[in-house]
């Protein structure tokens, strides 16, 4: 390892300070003390859904769709998970049921 | 009701919705010990790592950072792009951690992907404390994930079942949750957007470039969408 420990630990202060810093500024724009811009009230009610849509597709981003397995078993386990859920809609089974799934996919399959 | 029994309550009534959230992070959390320990990094690192930074991916990214030459400036800037999307985070919760005093410090500080999910689309009971339970939401989340960084820092070795694939419980749990929000809006105008330019974002740009981009889709299609979708509310 090149880095000394004292530089070890400033470059790991670094990221916390980017992580709290991306975490703490809405709320320290928007003090709760004072009216929030009515703008931001919107962007705070309809974000929530796309940010849970870009979540999602967070998940893929390591997913490539032209080589290894297309991103195949990724898709049929979303659509087990999906099916699980609009079925029983019991968010336990629908978790396990797509990851011991996908885990057999990965595995045994692809 | 005792203020200690206030809290208590709250915290049984947080650990059920945490349960997913238990065997993901510690699975991921081992998976990150494991790949520290594979490094070369003693367990120490993982620990103190996951305490501290609390913010997964950017976790493993950290241990890549810490291998190549000292560059701090390079460090802020990485996280900052990596980790952008709290900020959309912090601006759906400034409401929801309203009047939650001191614990409002704690509950930003830990405001990572899998507390926000639940904390977010999760209504605590009518009789419980709102605050207290997203604050154990929160705490037994980032326990879960210490933990799981601890067990896999140490032990990381010994592990020898075939785990291949068991990370997609995160995913799982991030599509279920995306449809309990589905089914609880009246309009999907919101979560399309979100769904559907992240994914061309990621076409175009790829793995890891989308994020940025695809923020300032959401944010772009989203105020232009503000004075319709007002209309719509309006009507309605």
């Amino acid at each position: 390892m090149t880095m000394s420990v004292a530089q070890q630990i400033i470059t790991v202060a670094m990221v916390v300070l980017g992580t709290m810093l991306t975490r703490f500024l809405p709320f320290i724009l928007f003090p709760s003390g004072k009216p929030t811009p009515k703008y931001i009230q919107y962007l705070g009610k309809v974000l929530p859904s796309a940010v849970l849509g870009l979540l999602v597709i967070y998940c893929f981003k390591d997913v490539n769709l032209l080589s290894g397995s297309h991103g195949v078993p990724e898709l049929i386990a979303v659509a087990v998970v999906a099916a699980l859920h609009f079925w029983k809609r019991q968010m336990l089974l629908s978790m396990a049921g797509g990851t011991i799934v996908y885990m057999l996919l990965v595995q045994l399959v692809f | 009701m005792k203020k200690r029994d206030q809290v208590w309550d709250a915290f049984l009534a947080a650990v059920p919705y945490t349960i997913p959230i238990f065997a993901g992070f510690l699975f991921l959390g081992i998976a990150y010990g494991i790949y520290m320990n594979s490094l070369g990094f003693s367990a120490v690192y993982p620990i103190l790592m996951s305490l501290f930074i609390f913010a997964g991916s950017m976790e493993f990214v950290a241990a890549n950072l810490l291998l190549a030459g000292f560059n701090p400036m390079n460090a802020l800037f990485l996280t900052l792009m990596v980790n952008a999307r709290h900020l959309f985070y912090g601006l759906s919760m400034l409401d929801r951690y309203k009047g939650t005093g001191k614990k409002k410090f704690y509950l930003i500080y830990g405001l990572c992907d899998e507390s926000f999910s639940i904390n977010y689309t999760v209504d605590a009971p009518k009789e419980i404390d709102k605050g207290w339970f997203m604050f154990f939401v929160t705490l037994l989340n980032q326990l879960y994930w210490v933990m799981g960084a601890a067990i896999g820092g140490v032990f990381g070795s010994l592990v020898q079942f075939n785990t291949e694939g068991l990370e997609f419980v995160m995913t799982a749990l991030f599509v279920v949750i995306f449809i309990e929000q589905w089914m609880k809006e009246k309009k999907h105008h919101s979560a399309l957007a979100g769904l559907g330019l992240s994914a061309v974002s990621l076409m175009i740009f790829g793995g890891s470039d989308f994020i940025i981009p695809a923020m300032m889709a959401i944010l772009g299609v989203l105020s232009v969408l503000r004075k319709p979708l007002e209309k719509m509310e309006a009507a309605a």
